[in-house]
């Protein structure tokens, strides 16, 4: 357990968040200035020193919530707009990929290993823009001091994934089956064999924790190409993940504390509005427009930011401003890339909080 | 050999936590109680010995504090001294202890938290009842707590801190076999894989120090003077607890271990039977009785008990 997982947290969502945008863009046909404008926008958004600086500060996770607002304004911090149905999908799909890699690791440490993927293959989408470059670059300088093992995890409720029982052990790890037996001068006195029921091969050598190098570990790259594009038809636990999810809809003690924390991380997110002549344009996580439509109809009540029941106590003052932010949080309608002053104006309430 | 048996729901899932089962066989009722933590709640469970009837109760975590009551549990374990049972909650703000049913909490310690966060979480982890009346609990700073617990009532108290350890504390066991010719009472193990042998008292005195290897140990035993230690390679080690001697070696896994059991009356540690839950990340697991007829696992993620029993 660590106090330092919300950045490796965030970097790991954050980058299976731009694989998917990333495949979408491609898959809809935005022009290629268009698509280079988003990606740029959101990373630089991603990777900006302030808010980068609040991110790293030890401190104790968000709640889920919390979290999704904060993805919730990286993935509109460009022209792109989702509608909340295609954003529940791009997050359950974050989500849940980036728990496969979690639960699939081999040790704690690969972690690091798994986010240092992320962070090569975010530099490779900014590598003709410099300054964005450099500014990814001192994130992945930050990544390599935080050594610490993160042994918790977020919990979602997700099908099970597939653990294999054959293949390379991790490193550092011998193939289970031998027991030996030592004398008091410490001489092998025996060697007994067992079966392990497994179908393991000795390890692979150890990925590179350098700024470059090969991490040996697959987990963390783009799973996402022309020949497997995101899945974008509605079948069995994907149609349904959003609605299983159970949200806690009692009270928590620490809804202002976690408000405050939020506004001082939003603070550091800089967005961009839409310049006058640049036109928005909505991107789609689903196959055609009917099945988004169809998933935001059956989309759950609770997952609507509506139960933020913040009961706020005592202070009158701070009451009405976490009231207007309620009422900002309220807003379930697509944002249209016309009126974005609405997000900007709750911004603004944020730093001035 | 063992075969598996129907398993035993449980309210929420499993954590992925070290030992994250608990298991306490109550014998003149034929019942046997189980306790597994998901996140801020303990999961108890009451099943009778075939597994068939059981009743459910979840243990929110009541702390100190109430307005910081969201801290995580780490471990839930239930301690048997000669004159009570109590359940032992180790959690990111202190440890809790109740009357083993989980009614009434009898006492409450708070850990020390830095006024300012550090990189290093605080939490405690690791907990065992040593002989007569001690119950020792581990802390992320490397201190292992003594408390003293009176035979009844609620006047428990911190009577020695013990300093050796320099990585936070993973698990902590005591003397399973019932011996008391066996010098080591305790064993403490950490993030280190540095393992330290004690022995109980008025004041507790260090026997030995076995160092360990570069990979956590999250899993020990301690079984007629004999440590048996479950590390992070997948490796079992056995070592002689006052000598260090390293006695046996065994390859036991492909992935980290969570946790290890020792089923004491059985005098023996051989490989005897192998398993593999699909797909799921074993995080718990206990023999149900001292003569290893049955025992039982977690898994991460996982609502339920499985049960294995001998044939």
């Amino acid at each position: 357990m660590s106090t330092r997982t919300l950045p490796l947290l965030f970097i790991n969502l954050g980058g299976e968040m731009l694989y998917i945008l990333d495949q979408r863009l491609r898959a809809q046909n935005i022009p290629a200035d268009k698509a280079k404008k988003v990606m740029n926008d959101i990373i630089t958004t991603m990777f900006n020193k302030k808010f980068l600086e609040e991110l790293f500060k030890p401190q104790e996770l968000y709640s889920k919530k919390a979290l999704r607002t904060v993805f919730d304004r990286l993935a509109h911090a460009s022209i792109m707009r989702l509608n909340q149905a295609s954003m529940d999908k791009l997050y359950d799909l974050m989500t849940m990929a980036f728990k496969y890699q979690v639960l699939l690791c081999p040790r704690p440490k690969d972690i690091l290993l798994v986010s240092f993927n992320h962070m090569d293959a975010i530099r490779d989408f900014v590598k003709d823009t410099p300054s964005i470059l450099s500014q990814v670059d001192e994130t992945n300088k930050q990544l390599i001091e935080v050594s610490i093992f993160l042994k918790d995890k977020v919990q979602n409720s997700n099908g099970r994934f597939v653990l294999p029982t054959s293949g390379p052990v991790p490193y550092g790890t011998h193939t289970p089956g031998l027991m030996r037996m030592f004398s008091c001068s410490g001489e092998e006195v025996r060697r007994m064999q067992f079966r392990d029921g497994g179908n393991y091969n000795a390890a692979l050598r150890e990925g590179s924790f350098e700024m470059y190098g090969d991490r040996v570990i697959k987990l963390g790259t783009n799973m996402y190409s022309v020949s497997r594009p995101v899945e974008t038809h509605m079948s069995g636990t994907s149609k349904n993940s959003s609605q299983h999810t159970k949200v806690n809809t009692t009270p928590n003690p620490l809804a202002k504390e976690e408000l405050n924390l939020l506004a001082r991380l939003m603070g550091g997110l800089e967005v961009q509005k839409p310049a006058g002549t640049d036109s928005g344009f909505r991107v789609n996580l689903f196959a055609t427009d009917e099945e988004e439509e169809e998933a935001l109809i059956s989309r759950p009540d609770e997952l609507s930011y509506e139960v933020l029941n913040i009961q706020a106590t005592k202070d009158k003052q701070t009451n009405a401003e976490l009231a207007k932010i309620m009422g900002e949080f309220g807003e379930t309608g697509e944002p249209s890339p016309s009126s974005s002053s609405k997000g900007d104006d709750l911004l603004a309430m944020m730093d001035g909080l | 050999m063992y075969h598996k048996e129907k398993s035993i729901p449980i309210k929420s899932s499993a954590s992925a936590l070290y030992n994250n089962l608990s298991v306490l066989r109550i014998a003149p009722r034929c019942l046997t109680y189980f306790t597994v933590v998901h996140a801020n709640v303990v999961n108890m469970v009451s099943a009778s010995w075939d597994g068939l009837n059981y009743s459910h109760r979840q243990l929110q975590s009541k702390e100190g504090n109430v307005a910081t009551s969201s801290s995580l549990i780490m471990q839930a374990a239930w301690c048997v001294l000669p004159s009570r049972d109590l359940l032992v909650l180790t959690s990111q703000k202190g440890i809790q202890m109740y009357e083993s049913d989980g009614s009434i909490m009898v006492y409450w310690h708070a850990l020390d938290t830095p006024e300012t966060p550090t990189a290093k979480a605080v939490f405690a982890q690791g907990i065992s009842a040593v002989r007569e009346k001690h119950i020792c609990v581990g802390v992320s700073s490397g201190s292992v707590l003594v408390f003293d617990v009176p035979s009844k009532g609620s006047n428990i108290t911190l009577s020695e801190v013990l300093e050796e350890h320099k990585e936070a504390i993973t698990d902590m066991a005591s003397e399973c076999s019932g011996s008391l010719e066996c010098i080591a009472d305790l064993v403490s193990a950490d993030d280190s894989g540095l393992l330290c042998v004690w022995k109980s008292g008025e004041d507790f005195q260090l026997l030995n120090k076995i160092p360990g290897f570069d990979t956590s140990c999250s899993s020990v035993k301690l079984w007629k003077g004999t440590v048996i230690a479950g590390y992070g390679t997948g490796q079992i080690r056995l070592y002689e607890a006052v000598t260090g001697i390293l006695h046996a070696e065994v390859n036991a896994h492909a992935r980290w271990i969570y946790s290890l059991d020792i089923a004491p009356f059985t005098g023996l540690i051989e490989h005897m039977y192998n398993e593999c839950v699909t797909d799921t990340q074993i995080c718990g697991a206990k023999f149900c009785d001292g003569d290893g007829y049955a025992f039982a696992v977690t898994g991460y993620d996982l609502s339920e008990i499985i049960r294995y029993t001998q044939a």
